[in-house]
């Protein structure tokens, strides 16, 4: 556990090469030009890394869920929006059809997406239902053979390039949360539009869009699970994708380890290396640290998955402390590179406005520390 | 026993009865080699229609012209040429045998080592004998950081591949004449080998070695952006661009814009090297520019040894200035 | 058709550093991978078996550490991979090298294509795959800018820098290949797994009956005798200061002083 066995190193050297070769020289272009990166996603398919840890017989790699972080990581590493991409597909699209769907919902819609044919993206937050997801005001009503959904959803993860939505809404409001349900939503459904991309701060290559759903008729057989498990599918899946944001800041963090390592060790002043001074030094022995230790819990998360254990407390703890980590880091690493650090010419300034959105996306650090000590017994 | 094998020989690669430029280089290398051991330098001729040649060897430097002629040696084939060199060298026991470091003599001398059981450099980029008689080869090492002298101590004849362009011929002597020793060896040609056509080379630009201007990237340029910038300034300057290794081994330009030792060598009047560390290699193959302008980060690039004008500062920061500043001043 | 590939493991070049105090190369920490155009050879080996199916088998030969080279060509489909690993091959020069690894394809039987790396980063001889043909008394196609099998021989187009050559040869061949010939595939996910059940031997010099006099030290030849720095020959670089805007007027001063403009 604390050490990658044979495979898993090789898987990870894999990982890097193609992320060092494919998606590092593009990695400043899409954050400036804000070009969802589709080639990187053909790329990314090719060689079976849009689907890694769905089983070969639908479409995808059958690796398990350590590898899967060592994808994200290592894509973080040099790019974080095409980690991002990847972690909405993978685990918040492909993972709850694969969990909660009907054979022939696989066949029809996992294994293309298992196979980086097609897109897919997550679609829960709404204006008024952001950490408290519970409070969805879009509404799906069955009428003969097709529900009818109506309604938004903002800050969709790689909306503007996806095929295939994964879409709560309330099918019973009287329920509550219990009223919830969840489908599956194709982008070329009438009725169904979208904004512009949002203009962020960091990630600005992910596509966020607004969904817009205006009488869109959802045949019966896409609602995903049972009606009225919704919520339940929605927060399983998040528990999933909080591991897949874990990896994400961990890579973040690293990356910007590595780049201030390369810098500091190379650039002189004062007629000495940076790395000369005790403050590089031990700034940088504490961004490593942080980062080994987020990197531990992420695996540990990963493993509890793998093994069928619980893992929302360790999903959330590895998502806390890894998001919490990319921004510290990242922060001193454009402190290392001082003016140079604040400029566009080096990645560092990229990924602090990258790392910020790891501690709000897919639950805030609050709302973990909410799962966490309701695990603990804190009430 | 080693002192049984004397002489220097100089392999006379020649195609279509054309000498290569390197065996008169060699011939003018073995010369003053001779002036340390007095052994005899032989041109080792083989082909067909080729005897004329001898005269041309004559007169750059030859002491002897060793030919051997034959329908089968007519056009290069890797299997009959060794087979008859190999016999050759059993019988005349050359204690040097040269090659060029061309694509034929590192196609050779390979399959001549293995032969003939000895050692063989490969493209030594100097020769000599060093303090103690001994026969060395000079060839850059790790990067080119290092240079060493190899040597081949107990077995003969000691063989190298020798880089084009080490040094001068000679001026040839015209009407000198030397021993013509002719061998009939029986030979035929290679049934498992065959020229099917020889065409020229589809060119990305036109050729290096004739640009007076040259801008030449390296490791430091990750992408098409940035390779766009000094294809601006090379087109600007009325230059060609080119590149060291590392840009064509991950096949951002083709081979024939690469720059060194396993490259092109260069002459223009003026050379950028921008993020090019500089390498023994890529030294050879443009140290004789006019003026050498080397612009890379880190102030203790190798290239700065031997660069006129340099700049410590970000490629990415100075060109796109010094473009600007270009057209500026021409309008 | 059986194809066996030839890959060495050498030093990532960016790494290489020379110890300031006793000039001889730092290993310590020193990266490794696979030397770049024999994973072209790779590539080059794996789209002839797709296209004429058989098998693709990787040889190398180094220190136990080189099985990274190994798994990396496992994942990228290779079938099987074999090191040639012991103290006595140690010190070795083309020659000895090229013995050793033909004793490999040898014992390894029933080849029809050895493909190799035109030549390898950290030597640079361009001498293994022709000598190995040598050993094997069997024709060579260096320098291939492509390659193509048909009817039991072996075509190819060779670079030779002015011109393009069109040849053939008479399987079994030797085949050095050039950077360009094709770009290679990365070992993907679910090869590397696959790779794990792939088999890989380990053979020493007396697996593979080596005459101890014709490896290692013993059947080298050549030798280093010595080792130095290239001399500095010019030390008046004039120096651009100040901004880049700065630096752009002085160079163009400059350049335009010498009418280089």
């Amino acid at each position: 556990m604390f050490r990658l066995d044979e495979e898993h190193l090789e898987l990870q050297a894999s990982f890097k090469e193609f992320a060092e070769n494919e998606i590092k020289p593009l990695a400043k272009e899409i954050d400036e030009t804000e070009r969802f990166p589709l080639e990187s996603v053909k790329k990314m398919a090719e060689m079976g890394m849009m689907g890694l840890p769905i089983p070969e017989e639908y479409g995808g790699s059958g690796i398990d869920q350590l590898g899967y972080v060592l994808e994200i990581e290592e894509l973080a590493k040099v790019c974080a929006t095409t980690a991002i991409i990847v972690s909405a597909h993978t685990s918040l699209c492909c993972w709850p059809i694969l969990k909660f769907g009907t054979e022939e919902q696989k066949q029809k819609y996992l294994v293309p997406l298992a196979r980086g044919e097609k897109l897919g993206a997550f679609a829960l937050t709404e204006p008024s239902a952001g950490t408290d997801a519970s409070m969805q005001k879009s509404t799906a009503v069955l009428d003969g053979d097709a529900y009818v959904l109506n309604g938004s959803k903002i800050f969709i993860t790689n909306a503007g390039a996806a095929d295939v939505f994964i879409v709560f809404a309330m099918t019973d409001k009287e329920q509550g949360t219990r009223g919830i349900s969840a489908f599956i939503v194709e982008r070329d459904m009438p009725g169904f539009s979208m904004s512009k991309p949002e203009n962020k701060m960091g990630l600005r290559a992910s596509s966020t869009c607004e969904l817009i759903f205006d009488n869109v008729r959802i045949p019966k057989e896409n609602l995903l699970g049972q009606e009225g498990k919704g919520f339940k599918i929605a927060m399983a899946t998040l528990d999933g994708g909080r591991i897949g944001v874990a990896a994400q800041a961990t890579g973040i963090a690293q990356g910007a380890i590595d780049e201030a390592v390369k810098y500091t060790t190379e650039r002189i002043q004062f007629g000495r290396r940076i790395s000369q001074f005790q403050n590089t030094q031990f700034t940088l022995a504490d961004m490593q640290t942080k980062t080994d230790a987020a990197r531990l819990l992420v695996w540990r998360a990963a493993a509890a998955e793998q093994d069928g254990q619980p893992y929302t407390a360790p999903a959330a703890m590895a998502k806390l402390f890894a998001a919490e980590t990319a921004s510290y880091v990242t922060n001193r690493a454009v402190q290392l590179f001082g003016g140079y650090g604040y400029s566009k010419d080096y990645p560092v300034e990229r990924m602090m406005r990258d790392a910020k959105v790891t501690e709000i996306y897919e639950g805030t650090s609050e709302v973990q520390k909410m799962v966490i000590s309701g695990f603990m017994g804190v009430k | 026993m080693k002192s049984d094998y004397k002489g220097i020989w100089v392999f006379a690669e020649q195609e279509n009865g054309k000498l290569h430029q390197t065996v008169l280089e060699l011939l003018a290398k073995s010369k003053e080699l001779q002036k340390h051991n007095g052994e005899k330098i032989t041109a080792v001729l083989l082909g067909a229609d080729v005897a004329a040649l001898a005269d041309t060897l004559f007169a750059y430097g030859a002491d002897a012209v060793l030919l051997a002629e034959s329908e089968a040696l007519r056009e290069y084939s890797a299997r009959p040429y060794q087979k008859v060199l190999t016999e050759l060298a059993e019988k005349y026991k050359p204690s040097i045998i040269l090659y060029g470091a061309t694509p034929l003599g590192r196609d050779l001398a390979p399959r001549m080592m293995v032969a003939l059981d000895t050692g063989l450099t490969a493209d030594a980029i100097d020769l000599g004998f060093d303090e103690d008689g001994v026969f060395y080869q000079t060839t850059p090492g790790y990067g080119g950081k290092i240079l060493a002298h190899i040597v081949i101590l107990e077995r003969r004849p000691q063989m190298a591949t020798v880089h084009p362009q080490i040094c001068e011929p000679l001026e040839p002597v015209n009407g000198a004449k030397g021993e013509l020793l002719v061998e009939n060896l029986a030979v035929e040609g290679d049934a498992e080998y065959e020229v099917l056509e020889t065409l020229p080379a589809e060119k990305s630009g036109e050729s290096l070695t004739e640009a007076k201007v040259v801008v030449a990237g390296g490791r430091g340029v990750k992408n098409e952006d940035d390779l766009t910038m000094l294809r601006e300034l090379a087109e600007l300057l009325g230059g060609q661009i080119a590149s060291s290794r590392p840009l064509v081994d991950n096949g951002m330009l083709p081979h024939d814009r690469q720059i060194g030792q396993s490259g092109t060598t260069v002459t223009p009047q003026l050379m950028f090297n921008i993020a090019i560390s500089g390498s023994v290699q890529y030294q050879l193959g443009m140290q004789k520019a006019k003026c050498i302008v080397a612009i890379n980060q880190s102030e203790d690039a190798p290239i700065y040894d031997i660069a006129h004008i340099g700049a410590v500062v970000d490629y990415k920061k100075l060109i796109p200035a010094l473009i600007a500043e270009i057209k500026a001043r021409r309008q | 058709m059986k194809i066996l590939v030839f890959v060495k493991q050498v030093p990532d070049t960016d790494d290489v550093q020379l110890d300031p105090k006793t000039g001889n190369l730092r290993r310590d920490g020193v990266k490794s991978m696979m030397n770049p155009m024999d994973a072209n050879a790779i590539e080059a080996a794996l789209q002839l078996k797709e296209k004429h199916g058989g098998s693709v088998v990787v040889v190398t030969m180094g220190l136990p550490m080189a099985t990274e080279v190994q798994k990396k060509a496992l994942g990228m489909g290779c079938d099987e991979a074999f090191l040639l690993s012991d103290r006595p091959f140690g010190g070795a020069d083309t020659l000895a090298t090229s013995y050793t690894l033909a004793k490999a394809a040898e014992k390894i039987g029933d080849f029809d294509l050895l493909l190799f790396g035109r030549l390898a980063t950290d030597g640079d001889t361009a001498q293994t795959g022709p000598a190995v043909a040598a050993q094997l008394g069997i024709p060579q196609i260096s320098l291939a800018s492509s390659i193509e099998v048909r009817d039991g021989w072996v075509y190819c187009d060779r670079d030779l820098g002015d011109r393009v050559q069109r040849v053939r040869a008479k399987l079994p061949a030797v085949v050095t290949v050039n950077g360009g010939i094709n770009k290679p595939r990365y070992a993907t996910p679910i090869n590397i797994m696959r790779a794990q059940k792939k088999p890989r031997t380990t053979w020493t010099a007396a697996d593979l009956g080596c005459d101890m006099t014709k490896i290692g030290t013993p059947g080298s030849p050549s030798s280093t005798k010595k080792v130095f720095e290239p001399e500095k020959r010019n030390t008046d670089t004039q120096y651009l200061t100040g901004s880049p805007d700065e630096m752009a007027k002085a160079l163009a001063d400059l350049l335009e002083a010498e009418h280089l403009l």
